[in-house]
């Protein structure tokens, strides 16, 4: 297996992940793009990994799975906060910080 | 004797027929990955988008068993099938009706969300080709739990402290910010 097919296929999650938190206004599919990310990012770190013969980058894949499970819990809270107080999850209405 | 068949299994694994099976599982996998991010993008009902990403989640998955890390699969199972996406679906359960679908989205703003992604996809396989052009991966030695296990707690000791803590303040955190007072 090539290396590149892995880091590629990466690439391709990485940018719908980019794209659905560019293009998305509900919040909490916000959230589901930054795990596709983070997940593009695995990929990476478990190929190069692989690639070098190393246990570091499934070590480092680890680490940034226990990040992910933190950053989801408080990204909800927030969603949850948001909700409480505007009855709405649309990112769209947040711009009192425009300037 | 053990070590023999080892070694036997370790031929069988790089031989011709492994290869084409595991590019085999590969392609398959890459496919209802791409296709079914696309989708949860996409997709206007909210919950459908959880169960794609569901999808997309067990595709990674395989795709770190396929590469041997078969520790980072089950935990990517546990963790992320078993418990975030659970997490998601309360998350949207507990916002229903503010607004489910999520259309409305005008053109533009997917227009230039759709190039932005575009950029950024060739650029970076722009330099992936260029920097690992036929790197071939070694699979001669896939890596044990016992491996991960004795470096996260020796040489990666300082960010599993890190991160221990940083999962204690993420859950007061969360309970702070999400209290009803």
């Amino acid at each position: 297996m090539l290396l590149n097919q892995f880091l590629i296929l990466s690439a391709v999650l990485f940018s719908i992940g980019v794209y659905g938190v560019l293009a998305r206004r509900n919040g909490v599919l916000v959230l589901m793009s930054i795990e596709l990310i983070l997940n593009a990012v695995n990929i990476n770190l478990v190929a190069f990994g692989a690639f070098r013969a190393s246990v570091g980058g499934e070590v480092f894949a680890l680490f940034v799975i226990a990040v992910a499970a933190a950053e989801v819990g408080v990204g909800l809270a927030m969603v949850l906060l948001l909700y409480r107080n505007r009855r709405s999850i649309d990112l769209t209405l947040i711009d009192q910080l425009r300037g | 004797m053990s070590t023999l068949a080892a070694l036997a299994d370790m031929d069988r694994l790089t031989s011709g027929e492994a290869l084409v099976a595991q590019n085999v599982a590969f392609a398959v996998m890459a496919i209802t990955m791409i296709v079914s991010a696309l989708r949860m993008v996409t997709t206007r009902n909210v919950v459908h988008a959880a169960l794609y990403l569901v999808v997309v989640l067990s595709g990674v998955a395989g795709i770190f068993i396929l590469l041997g890390a078969e520790f980072v699969g089950v935990t990517q199972v546990m963790v992320y099938i078993g418990a975030i996406v659970v997490l998601f679906l309360f998350g949207i359960m507990l916002t229903k009706g503010s607004f489910g679908d999520d259309d409305g989205v005008s053109g533009e703003r997917r227009l230039m969300a759709g190039l932005v992604g575009l950029l950024v996809f060739g650029v970076m396989t722009a330099a992936l080709v260029d920097s690992f052009a036929d790197a071939e991966l070694d699979r001669s030695a896939p890596s044990t739990t016992a491996e991960i296990a004795d470096s996260i707690f020796s040489a990666y000791i300082v960010p599993f402290e890190a991160v221990s803590v940083l999962l204690l303040a993420a859950l007061i955190g969360a309970i702070v910010v999400a209290r009803r007072d």
